[in-house]
């Protein structure tokens, strides 16, 4: 029998990581022992870093703000823009750093209480860090979308209830 | 005294025409809120985003009109490229027609095929509407039953004992609604040859062939021989999630299509402009079948899986998205358990014997739902399961 491809694990656990290996085992057609070991290697690998949840915190009652800021680097000699990343990256309110093209170089997504902690950030912690030349904060109005889930109230089953 | 007592009888034949079993628990199931239904054929997931856009597009755009009688050429090449990359079958322009969906192409072709009395013959259990379609066009089904231990696969040997003098065609659908099964090609070719020798027309649905597991589809027409004899239909509602579009098509020799142009173009006119321009869409993009089809597969061992642990016996489908258990050990008719599990577990399957013969004994349930709700549904057959063996071993300790 042709074994499913790893990826379709990854897949599985993506989408519900509380999936438990004997079902992912019977979804894939392979054996439990083996979706076990393959979970393992990703964990051991690194492809899985964590198990998370996707949480609507706004209907949980938790007043949270999200900015984007986009910031302007001079890449440093050796380490390019790496040195600077790896900087930002270590505050705790920093939630991603990624290395973006166009008009910015890098772009952060930070968490906060409130915009005058994001605001706290950006002058005493972000533009204190040598070699950023400028930023560009935005604010996160409403999500629509996230993680492949939509965050508009669910549609119901449209089917008939029963069809040929 | 009312109108309707003075009026004349209706048609002999329509009113003849049993109702589809496939309803009968309908009215039942809309009662109950939280009915997990598994007697649902058509996907679980709506139509790709991009299909629907280019539909919305062109309706902007005033693309509202009639069509040709055949659909837009841009539909028919669409069609035919694609059958031709997936199957290495050619069909040109003036060989292929739009149609509303296979019911419309089925209704056709029988209609364009048969004089009073012909027969057909039908390996069964079958879609709801193959033997309807035949009866309404004059004909006359001939069933051939399959059984569970071929996987209900259909043999050369008992169609060929079902042949007569009046047979003119065979109608087949693989994969399979309702059992799953697929035909291997060389199955599929002996019953080829048969029609051949005999000068036999072949109609073949195929309207489950993107949804395959672990086997490559059969694609009729791509046998030898089969091209000249054979009408080909297919459609949009299975593999693309688009049911309510109502949109298929129908393939065979310039000769035949022109035939049923001739039908079609005094009961239909034209299919659905609008849904013809989302089915060229839908032809562009393979990714989102892909992705159905893996979710499927899932789904399908996964129900599998679940059936045979309650101890309903069943094989592993190869195609569409339907599992066809047996429930014979509950000693329960197929009528039986389908109702009383709806009302007890409010589990929804469709009974076997709704689709022919050889259907007693089974339930259709469809994998078409997401594995959650699959997961509470199983466990619901369960529960059910469990209470017919109990009381049914209360009985025999009493007697």
């Amino acid at each position: 029998m042709k074994h499913a491809e790893p990826d379709e694990i990854l897949a599985i656990l993506a989408r519900d990581a509380r999936t438990t290996p004997d079902t992912i085992a019977t979804l894939t057609g392979r054996s439990v022992d083996d979706v076990r070991a393959a979970i393992a290697d990703f964990e051991r690998r690194g492809i899985i870093k964590r198990y998370k949840t996707i949480i609507d915190w706004e209907k949980a009652g938790v007043e949270r703000v999200f900015a984007f800021i986009d910031v302007k680097v001079m890449p440093a000699r050796d380490v390019g823009f790496d040195g600077v990343a790896d900087r930002i990256s270590r505050f705790p309110e920093v939630h991603s750093v990624w290395l973006i093209s166009g008009g910015s170089d890098l772009r952060i997504i930070m968490e906060a209480s409130d915009v005058r902690e994001v605001g706290r950030f950006v002058a005493e912690k972000l533009s204190t860090i040598g070699g950023i030349t400028g930023t560009d904060t935005h604010f996160l109005l409403k999500r629509y979308k996230e993680d492949q889930i939509p965050y508009m109230e669910a549609e119901d089953d449209r089917r008939l209830v029963v069809a040929p | 005294m009312s109108n309707e007592a003075t009026l004349p009888p209706m048609s002999r034949l329509v009113e003849g025409l049993a109702p589809s079993g496939i309803r009968r628990f309908f009215d039942i199931a809309a009662q109950m809120p939280d009915v997990i239904s598994l007697s649902v054929g058509e996907p679980d997931f709506v139509t790709p985003w991009s299909i629907c856009e280019a539909a919305y597009e062109s309706m902007k755009a005033g693309h509202t009109h009639y069509t040709s009688n055949s659909g837009t050429p841009e539909f028919r090449r669409a069609v035919g490229n694609h059958l031709k990359k997936l199957y290495g079958v050619s069909y040109g322009e003036d060989e292929i027609v739009a149609t509303i969906g296979v019911s419309e192409g089925l209704d056709l072709a029988m209609r364009t095929l048969l004089d009073p009395g012909d027969e057909v013959i039908v390996p069964e259990p079958c879609f709801v509407s193959y033997t309807a379609c035949i009866s309404l066009a004059g004909g006359v089904p001939v069933s051939v039953e399959t059984h569970a231990k071929d996987g209900f696969c259909v043999s050369v040997e008992p169609i060929e004992r079902a042949w007569t003098k009046r047979t003119k065609a065979i109608l087949i659908g693989f994969p399979s609604n309702p059992t799953g099964a697929t035909m291997p090609r060389e199955a599929m070719q002996g019953i080829v040859d048969f029609a051949r020798r005999k000068n036999l027309y072949i109609v073949s649905d195929e309207i489950y062939d993107r949804l395959t597991y672990d086997s490559v589809h059969t694609c009729v027409p791509s046998l030898r021989g089969a091209r000249e004899r054979t009408i080909l239909l297919n459609g949009f509602s299975k593999a693309y999630a688009m049911t309510g579009w109502r949109i298929g098509y129908a393939c065979g020799p310039a000769r035949i299509i022109e035939a049923m142009v001739k039908v079609h173009q005094y009961t239909i006119m034209s299919a659905p402009t609008t849904a013809q321009i989302a089915a060229v869409e839908a032809l562009k993009s393979e990714s989102d079948v892909r992705a159905m089809v893996t979710e499927y597969n899932q789904r399908r061992r996964f129900i599998v899986d679940g059936l045979n642990k309650i101890g309903l016996d069943c094989h592993m489908p190869q195609g569409a998205f339907y599992a066809f258990p047996s429930i014979e050990r509950t000693g329960l008719t197929a009528e039986e358990f389908a109702e009383r599990l709806l009302r007890e577990e409010h589990v929804a399957v469709v009974p076997g014997n709704a689709f022919g013969a050889g259907g007693e004994g089974h339930i259709r349930c469809s994998y078409a739902n997401s594995l959650e709700k699959i997961q509470i549904a199983l466990q619901r057959m369960d529960n059910f399961v469990k209470k017919q063996r109990n009381a049914s071993t209360r009985q025999t300790a009493a007697a």
